[in-house]
């Protein structure tokens, strides 16, 4: 339960950033690699993603799980993109070249591998940055940092109900699931399809019920306490600004930046090695 | 804009967590293997059907990017976003319903079941799809297929759970005018 998050406590500059930086940049950073398809900026995000790891110190080890997770996905991704359009970079890059000597709908042209290789550089342009914020962010900071880059405050106190919910509501499910499966609800492969769903409902249901009494009680309470009586509000895990904040905002910002000047020069989103 | 009720923002809350913990922990194993049906769009319906198109679609936010911020696969923005379109399509075709006064018969059944299969037909078929092809220029018929799918299994499952547990939150609010005088 505590290791939900995979947030890992520890000493670095990347975790003395405050949340709200973070953030920031993790948007700026997921808008500069989607934006792209430019395999010089791919190529330095990648590895600027992967350096960050040591300043973060943060092992392979502690992140080996959702990396492997991540890679059975990218494998399969990338054999379905090949499956479904073996042509798809012929009609991007414009040009059609045969390589070891086949020719066919799914012969492999060096334009198809050169997309695919930027289409696999793409999830390694956002997945260590993406790894290495869930690991450095301590999720109590978020909606502090939501608050402060501009969010409703009271749609970031119910980003803060969710995160302080999710506990309880993780063990209330599985009392009512031991409950009923004691009863006889039957949830595994045994039942069929619709069996299954039903018996997910017959859990579903006392569950669903108690967290409207929960938000009956929980609005109640704020509500005697005037919520939402003021403009702003304070958090108690709010951080001040300082100069790396910002230093890092900044080289966020210039990524982001390039990634839209490369679009213009480029005047496409693909860099194209094929037309000269 | 108009000011969020505090019984909206704690309906936000509270959904996105139970969004969070049906996604995430909540794996029913379908007849494809390797695939899990997510009832948690069920509930989605169900709280945006309540509670109005705005706390659907926050819901659905904050709910789908916790699941994927705690797999650590990345964020799917594209996915993400089709979750809370769903949310707020779901509460915007059901602004009609009066479930939290307890009124939920044979008719809004159908309303609520065409609304939702419509709404997960455009979350899932059109911006999943567009948003993949716009953000990462995947191949169309790739994402197409796999958007049909997913769009498929959620109606079905939306269908079940969804219509269950509106009926049954319907059942437990005493109806206007239920109470008889007796002689």
């Amino acid at each position: 339960m505590i290791n939900l998050f995979n947030y890992i406590e520890k000493e670095s500059p990347i975790h003395r950033l405050t949340g709200a930086t973070k953030l920031v940049c993790l948007l700026l950073w997921s808008f500069a690699a989607m934006s792209t398809y430019d395999t010089r900026l791919l190529l330095l995000l990648a590895v600027l993603g992967i350096a960050l790891f040591p300043v973060g110190r943060i092992g392979v080890r502690d992140v080996s799980f959702m990396l492997w997770f991540t890679l059975v996905f990218l494998v399969l991704n990338t054999v379905l993109v090949y499956l479904f359009s073996p042509q798809h970079g012929t009609q991007v890059y414009g040009t059609c070249t045969y390589l070891f000597g086949f020719s066919g709908h799914f012969a492999p042209t060096a334009e198809q591998l050169f997309f695919q290789f930027n289409y696999i550089l793409k999830y390694f342009a956002t997945i260590p940055f993406v790894l290495l914020f869930v690991c450095t962010t301590n999720p109590s900071e978020f909606a502090a940092s939501l608050s402060r880059i501009g969010v409703s405050y009271r749609v970031s106190y119910a980003v803060a109900l969710a995160l302080r919910y999710i506990p309880d509501i993780q063990k209330q499910y599985h009392e009512i699931s031991q409950a009923s499966q004691a009863r006889g609800v039957e949830l595994s492969k045994k039942a069929s399809l619709t069996g299954r769903l039903k018996a997910a409902s017959a859990i579903l249901i006392p569950l669903i019920l108690s967290s409207m009494d929960r938000i009956e009680v929980i609005s109640n309470a704020m509500e005697l306490r005037c919520f939402g009586k003021n403009k702003k509000r304070t958090w108690y895990m709010a951080q001040r600004f300082r100069a790396p904040d910002y230093l890092c905002m900044l080289v966020c910002l210039l990524l982001l930046g390039a990634s839209i000047a490369l679009t213009y020069v480029n005047g496409s989103r693909f860099y194209n090695p094929f037309q000269p | 804009m108009k000011k969020l009720s505090v019984k909206t923002i704690v309906a936000i809350g509270i959904g996105a967590a139970l969004f969070f913990v049906l996604g995430r922990f909540v794996a029913i194993p379908s007849p494809v293997p390797n695939t899990n049906i997510s009832i948690q769009y069920g509930l989605l319906a169900f709280v945006a059907a309540v509670f109005g198109p705005i706390a659907g679609a926050l819901a659905g936010l904050i709910g789908h990017f916790f699941i994927d911020f705690s797999y650590g696969w990345g964020v799917w923005w594209s996915w993400v976003i089709a979750s809370a379109v769903f949310g707020c399509l779901m509460g915007v075709v059901t602004s009609k319903l009066k479930i939290e006064e307890g009124q939920f018969g044979t008719k809004d059944i159908i309303t609520f079941n065409i609304g939702q299969a419509i709404s997960h037909v455009v979350a899932w078929i059109v911006v999943a799809p567009v948003l993949d092809i716009l953000m990462y220029q995947e191949p169309a018929n790739k994402v197409f297929l796999q958007g049909v799918t997913g769009a498929i299994i959620n109606i079905i499952a939306t269908a079940v759970v969804g219509t269950l547990v509106c009926v049954a939150y319907s059942r437990t609010i005493p109806k206007k005018g239920s109470l008889e005088e007796e002689n």
